[in-house]
């Protein structure tokens, strides 16, 4: 009688323990959902009074006149990212091509750890380093070859510190890619005659090709919406920059700089709301797209 | 010929890399060590703190671990069950859990001002001030992708044989969940500290929702200051004492990542040789 008392406990056990989990694990994927529809619920009030096209296409930001432009923040947001994929990306495939391809275990194993530091240093300490070395060095060193003046704050020095702050993040998903190749076709090429160097232009680049292009995109959208680091740097004047030297004003910027004073001026918050809703569409879209091509590869590689 | 251009060129790349690490951490000390004090650590800050005058930044560093604490804490308490689900429950090749695996790969890639914005509505929703509470629900919705996606990597690793021995001798599945944590303990300790590390540097998810104090707060419904914050705030400030101070919290603030990093993968090391 006990032991059927006992084993009915197991069961219930069992059973209560099993669904709670089963809910927790949809609940958690409806997550994405949830916050996609609370960030558009707080743009409705703008979208309505005006289309998002004139939005996104409207040049002026004055949020006391009610003109809610986000064209210099959008540009703002495509320069920075743009020219720190530029520098970052050579960068990290030269040196991923190098530690997976070339280098001794030892090297290996001094720049992983350091690979591992750099994605572990705050944004906000990314943004101190910008503003002790790579703005004055823009604004003493650089700059004057170029333009007639800048604070330094500017395009460039986002780019600069946002180009290392992806280096961890491109670097290691190069090198997982690479690794993940099978050996067997190196090995092919190589009996044929090919040299390291044609194997790896010839073969190993152009088998993945897919997996580093969704890689970049992974690093892309991490750099989209970097705040701090690019917020302390950038400069953030509200127009659209001319040259690298121009001060910029990405979207993470707008939103970050202007939580204090959003809720007294009238659609203020809800224009935020609504660039805050643009990044997650934006770098949801890009993820899911990257993340799902990685998957791929990985399935196909590992037969 | 052109092969040895590359290797060159990619050895400099890799030295850029290194060298950049360098630099970044010779500049933060470098204009951090000066400005740090015992007082720093120690004390809270005082009267006319913000022109210059007496104080520390006890208010952050105390802030900060409190939500990372708090965060941890909640954060463990949704992504264990979620993990073991998916790997216990589950069939290697089930939908449902390679669907979970990737939603949260994705969400691991939404910038925490997103997060911020989404934790500031879902406050004023619940009709809550920016507050201890606010900032820990925040930075709980950031880490929780890293929790899941790392705890996840050394749970799947678990021997099947193992969860089919005990289960063949009649164990329920809920009643192998405890031997299978005290296998991926080392992973989930590795797990924890990755995500205090993110969440403990993270300000523009804080920014939104955790507001900003010179005490320490005593209840949960209280604003709190935070590292990140501290740093970002006074590094405006036109004041150069007031600037030093940024720099020494900055320094504080990456001498914590780094010791976290250390202690990250001498836990990993520790596990990697119990597997094998």
């Amino acid at each position: 009688m006990n032991k059927i008392r006992y084993n009915n406990y197991r069961k219930i056990k069992e059973l209560v323990l099993r669904n709670s989990m089963l809910f927790l694990t949809v609940i958690s994927l409806s997550f994405a959902v949830i916050i996609g529809i609370s960030l558009y619920y707080k743009s409705v009030p703008i979208l309505d009074q005006q289309s998002l096209w004139s939005l996104l296409s409207g040049e002026s930001w004055r949020p006391l006149k009610g003109e809610f432009g986000f064209y210099p923040f959008i540009m703002g947001t495509l320069w920075v990212t743009g020219i720190a994929i530029l520098i970052s990306l050579p960068l990290c495939l030269l040196s991923a091509i190098y530690l997976s391809e070339y280098a001794a275990p030892y090297i290996k194993k001094i720049v992983f750890p350091m690979v591992d530091v750099l994605a572990g240093i705050p944004p906000v300490v990314y943004g101190v380093w910008g503003i002790l070395v790579v703005v004055p060095f823009i604004s003493t060193t650089l700059a004057p070859h170029f333009v007639e003046f800048s604070t330094g704050y500017s395009v460039l020095a986002g780019a600069i510190v946002l180009a290392i702050m992806i280096i961890p993040l491109m670097i290691s998903v190069f090198i997982e890619i690479f690794d993940a190749l099978p050996g067997g076709l190196r090995e092919a090429s190589l009996s044929l005659g090919a040299t390291n160097w044609q194997t790896i232009k010839k073969v190993v680049l152009r088998k993945s090709f897919p997996g580093l292009a969704a890689a970049v995109i992974l690093a892309l959208s991490r750099a989209f919406g970097e705040t701090i680091a690019v917020l302390m740097v950038c400069g953030n004047v509200s127009e659209v920059p001319n040259s690298v030297f121009d001060p910029a004003y990405p979207l993470p910027a707008l939103i970050a700089n202007n939580y204090g004073e959003m809720m007294s001026i009238p659609m203020y918050d809800s224009a935020l709301m609504l660039s805050a809703l643009l990044l997650f569409v934006i770098i949801l879209a890009f993820n899911a797209i990257s993340r799902l091509v990685l998957i791929r590869i990985e399935k196909n590689f590992a037969l | 010929m052109e092969e040895k251009i590359f290797k060159a060129l990619m050895m400099a790349a890799t030295m850029i890399i290194v060298v950049s690490l360098f630099m970044i951490i010779v500049a933060v000390v470098k204009r951090g060590l000066p400005a740090m004090s015992w007082d720093m650590v120690s004390k809270i800050p005082g009267g006319g703190f913000y022109i210059g005058k007496e104080g520390g930044l006890l208010n952050a560093i105390i802030g900060s671990l409190y939500i990372v604490i708090g965060s941890i804490t909640l954060g463990l308490s949704f992504s264990l069950p979620i993990v073991l689900y998916i790997n216990l429950y589950l069939p290697e090749k089930s939908r449902l859990a390679q669907f979970t695996r990737l939603s949260f790969d994705v969400l691991f890639g939404i910038p925490s001002i997103v997060y911020g914005a989404f934790g500031f509505t879902l406050m004023v929703y619940l009709g809550l001030r920016s507050s201890l509470f606010a900032g820990i629900l925040t930075v709980t919705f950031l880490i929780v992708p890293i929790l899941i996606r790392s705890i996840d990597e050394v749970v799947r690793r678990v021997p099947k044989e193992m969860m089919d021995a005990a289960l063949s001798l009649g164990a329920t599945r809920s009643e192998i969940i405890k031997p299978i944590l005290r296998q991926v303990a080392p992973g989930i300790i590795t797990a924890i500290i990755l995500s205090v590390g993110r969440g403990i540097g993270d300000a523009a998810s804080v920014l939104f929702t955790a507001g900003y104090t010179d005490s320490i707060p005593t209840s949960l419904s209280q604003p709190v200051a935070t590292l990140p914050l501290a740093i970002f705030f006074q590094l405006s400030s036109p004041i150069v004492e007031v600037q030093d101070r940024a720099y020494a919290a900055a320094l504080i603030l990456t001498f914590i990542v780094l010791v976290l990093s250390l202690a990250g993968r001498y836990y990993s090391r520790k596990f990697s040789k119990n597997k094998i």
